[in-house]
């Protein structure tokens, strides 16, 4: 492998990558990231090379692995080149035909294309699949055609251009103002301008000093930057050493989660490439630049995603904020200068630098530029990510590229920004997604989760569950998050268990109050905005919890009861048989009853009940109705047949 | 035997700085767990207090104190598996192996931890059982999958 000295050894290089090429050669890509993983890739994977050797078809057909290209829901997922054919749910039965009919035979098979639920209109392009054809993939698009695991693939496809770009045609002074001209702001949630972080940086004295790349990703519920790093590690990693030459940084750190095992295996391999190829190290690319990269996992820590608990987690240190009267930028890593962004932020860089302020800037609104990746999860028909313009509105995002809401349900809000963020009613869906707005609306941009809840999602318990993860997150350093929190735990626990009092929402507005002002970091400070959010939008739900004792959407089990319809019981014996705790009484033919007392509220009969019958009702805020009479338990059954004789029993 | 491969571990990590998270992180990955020996020896080669080891090591869920089981079930918590029904897979896999959350079984065959997220939120609820991720779980499925194990 040859070390590349100049920009025209590397242009030189990417041509070789080129020409060595064959376009019309076959090929299949297959997403191995790990949502395709967890759907059973691997043997899919596995069968197709089994398949084409079987077929001694070895050399002549390509099979690529690549990253995720979102729509996780449908995996595995797979792409069959030239023709660039997409195939959904495809299973290991389905490969010999797939190798013989498309890869061979040149023919679609119809069953594994993209079906349109409400058109039943099948899709051969991405292009025609609603889930795709709204969005604008900048960045994740290249996640199907690069093998992340091979620098060759990036390189080929332009990757390190903006590198070269930058570090020969442009000085340092520059390229940091190519960035805060196309006024690009950080993904990692706060939506500061990066521009201006990287400036007190490159200004703050100290040496030397650090770039670090955030893929913490604590959200829980969000998988953005995951995708991105598994699936196409130099792009963040080539946005890094751009960064770096911008502000005069001689080493990086990249903070993962371990949780990605993945991610961790993708950039180290990535990062190794980079220095055999003079990309990264040395002296980079004959300009006389020095940068090194190091990879640090982080441990499992919601609070170390925040920037000064993070730069201490890279010390080795318990990783806590700590209070910041001096701005990590300018005292970071071991009081040293240090900028820390978003693996989206940093992904984004190679863009701006390649196009242009200018382009960068006319996407987007006024306020908030460039495209921004949600996982869209929760109670919505299309799950995975999405990459959309700026200033897209959430109605667009959910209907449109969601395709609505699961079975016919009625939406009842989105939760953007994780547990920092808040709900967002129905009233406000045709706001647009922009740091602004959504602050207005209390909540916040975030990272990119969007969690949609249908109507049999419960405000008060979503409330209940964000405070506890972050309570059970806060570190505990500062009063005010952690008692604050307690409180707030304990209030919210108690009114889901139905024994709220009237006062409780008042509390909770106090507790809001201090925690938002008085926190040190920023988990503190924005904890409140989903007891907030639910408790301005949902007041209801909370009303009735507190003084009906009822939770309107059948989620608080201790507000709950299950009870069999008698009327409606045809005594099938499937609850009694599947309830995990013997609470249902009853046999062939006799009505079933479920014991209150025993009974765990665990749903399962409300679920095996067959739908024919429907029998088993949820109920809130009112008494279970008394068991019916024993001698009205029998069922009068009519045997097929033998009409009007009576009772079997 | 147990010396020699946590001694093995520490030799890595020798002449840096900041190493303790990455260290403490190898040491769990191959012994499932943080050792006693492991934390007095880290004390004695590279100096680190004791007080500060545990601190780290009882600060991150992904380190753990106590020995765990044959197979580590973790149960994604997230807010997508949650909205989906990932309480109720949980609860399925308390009730059926017996344990709480953060518990071992008393064969050591099962440990099951709760996680903040798995990155696989488009196909909550998840669980993750040795690594091997599983989606789309509802109370029933996770049954079958759990007696898949011995
Ligand atoms: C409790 C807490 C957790 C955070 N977790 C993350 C995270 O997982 N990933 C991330 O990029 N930023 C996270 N942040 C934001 C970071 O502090 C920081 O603002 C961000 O990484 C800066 O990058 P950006 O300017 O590119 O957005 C978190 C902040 C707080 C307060
Ligand atoms: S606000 Fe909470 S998480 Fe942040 S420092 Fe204070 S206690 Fe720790
Ligand atoms: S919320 Fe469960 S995998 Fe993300």
């Amino acid at each position: 492998m040859k070390r590349l000295r100049s920009p025209s050894d590397l242009e030189q290089f990417r041509k070789d990558i080129l020409n060595k090429k064959d376009p019309e050669r076959p090929a299949i890509a297959i997403c191995v990231s790990t949502g395709c993983e967890a759907l059973g890739v691997k043997n899919v994977l596995k069968s197709f090379q089994e398949e084409i050797e079987k077929q001694n078809l070895q050399g002549k057909i390509d099979i690529k692995e690549t990253g995720c290209l979102g729509f996780c829901e449908k995996g595995p997922r797979i792409v069959i080149y030239p023709e660039e054919v997409y195939y959904f749910k495809v299973k290991v039965a389905d490969v010999s035909e797939i190798v013989s009919k498309t890869l061979i035979g040149k023919e679609v098979i119809e069953k594994l294309l993209y079906t349109d639920p409400t058109t039943g209109k099948t899709a051969r392009r991405l292009s025609e699949v609603p889930f795709y054809k709204y969005q604008n993939r900048l960045l994740l698009d290249d996640n199907a055609k690069v093998n992340p695991k091979k620098i060759e693939d990036y390189i080929g496809l332009g990757g390190y251009s903006a590198l070269a770009k930058a570090f020969f045609q442009m000085t340092p002074d520059q390229v940091l103002d190519e960035v805060k001209k196309s006024k690009l702001r950080g993904r990692g949630g706060g939506g500061f301008p990066t521009g201006r972080k990287w400036e007190s940086t490159r200004d703050a004295v100290g040496e030397p000093k650090y770039v670090i790349v955030n893929c913490d990703e604590g959200d829980p519920g969000a998988f953005m930057n995951r995708a991105l790093m598994e699936g196409n590690p130099h792009s963040i990693l080539e946005g890094l050493i751009i960064g770096a030459y911008a502000i005069g940084a001689s080493e990086g750190f990249i903070y993962v989660r371990q949780e990605y095992p993945l991610a961790v295996e993708n950039m180290q391999l990535a990062i190794d490439q980079a220095e055999e190829y003079g990309l990264l190290g040395k002296d980079i690319l004959g300009s006389g630049f020095d940068f090194i990269v190091k990879i640090h996992k982080g441990a499992g820590a919601f609070v170390s995603g925040e920037s000064s608990a993070l730069m201490t987690a890279l010390e080795g240190k318990v990783g806590e904020p700590r209070p910041k009267y001096v701005h990590t930028s300018e005292k970071g890593v071991w009081d040293k200068p240090s900028t820390l962004n978003n693996v989206e932020t940093w992904a984004n860089i190679p863009l701006i630098i390649n196009k242009g302020a200018k382009w960068f800037e006319s996407i987007g609104t006024e306020g908030s530029k460039g495209t921004k990746i949600f996982a869209l999860a929760g109670k919505v028909n299309n799950t995975g990510l999405v990459e959309v313009p700026m200033g897209m509105t959430l109605r667009d995002i959910i209907y449109k590229i969601g395709g609505g809401i699961q079975k016919g349900k009625k939406f009842k809000g989105v939760q953007t920004g994780g547990p920092s963020g808040g709900v967002i009613p129905e009233q406000y869906l045709d706001s647009p997604v922009d740091f602004d707005e959504l602050t207005k609306l209390g909540s916040i941009m975030g990272s990119g989760g969007m969690i949609v809840m249908d109507e049999d999602t419960c405000m008060v318990d979503m409330a209940r569950y964000f405070v506890n993860f972050l309570c059970d997150e806060s570190c505990g350093k500062c009063v005010p998050c952690r008692e604050g929190l307690k409180q707030a735990r304990k209030i919210l626990k108690r009114i889901v268990a139905g024994k709220g009092e009237e006062e409780d929402v008042s509390k909770l507005q106090e507790i809001a109050e201090v925690t938002s002002i008085a926190s040190l970091c920023a988990l503190g400070q924005t904890a409140a905005n989903p007891m907030l959010t639910t408790l301005r939008y949902f007041n209801d739900e909370y009303e009735a919890h507190i003084k009906e004792k009822k939770c309107p959407a059948l989620v608080c089990k201790e507000l709950v009861s299950y009870y069999i319809d008698p009327a409606k019981c045809r005594a099938c014996t499937l609850c009694f048989r599947n309830c995990p705790v013997d609470a249902i009484e009853g046999e062939r033919n006799k009505i079933h009853i479920i014991d209150q007392e025993k009974c765990t509220k665990c749903g399962t009969c409300f679920e095996v009940c067959p739908p024919a019958f429907r029998a088993v009702d949820r109920i809130s805020g009112e008494p279970v109705p008394a068991p019916v009479p024993e001698e009205q338990r029998f069922l009068k059954r009519e045997k097929k047949g033998n009409k009007g004789k009576g009772a079997v029993d | 035997m147990t010396m020699d491969r946590i001694d093995k571990i520490i030799d890595k990590y020798l002449d840096e700085e900041g190493v303790l998270i990455q260290l403490l992180l190898e040491i769990q990955r191959d012994f499932n767990w943080i050792p006693k020996e492991a934390i007095k020896r880290i004390n004695e080669r590279l100096k680190i207090p004791v007080s500060q080891i545990y601190r780290v090591a009882s600060f991150y869920t992904g380190l753990s104190l106590k020995p765990i089981g044959r197979h580590l079930v973790r149960v994604c918590a997230g807010t997508a598996c949650y909205v989906r029904g990932g309480p109720r897979v949980l609860d399925s896999v308390e009730r059926i192996l017996e344990v709480k959350s953060g518990e071992t079984t008393d064969d050591l065959k099962f440990t099951l931890e709760t996680v903040n997220c798995l990155g696989c939120c488009a196909l909550g609820p998840v669980i993750e059982i040795d690594g091997q991720y599983h989606g789309k779980l509802t109370p029933a499925s996770v049954e079958k999958l759990l007696s898949g194990y011995d």
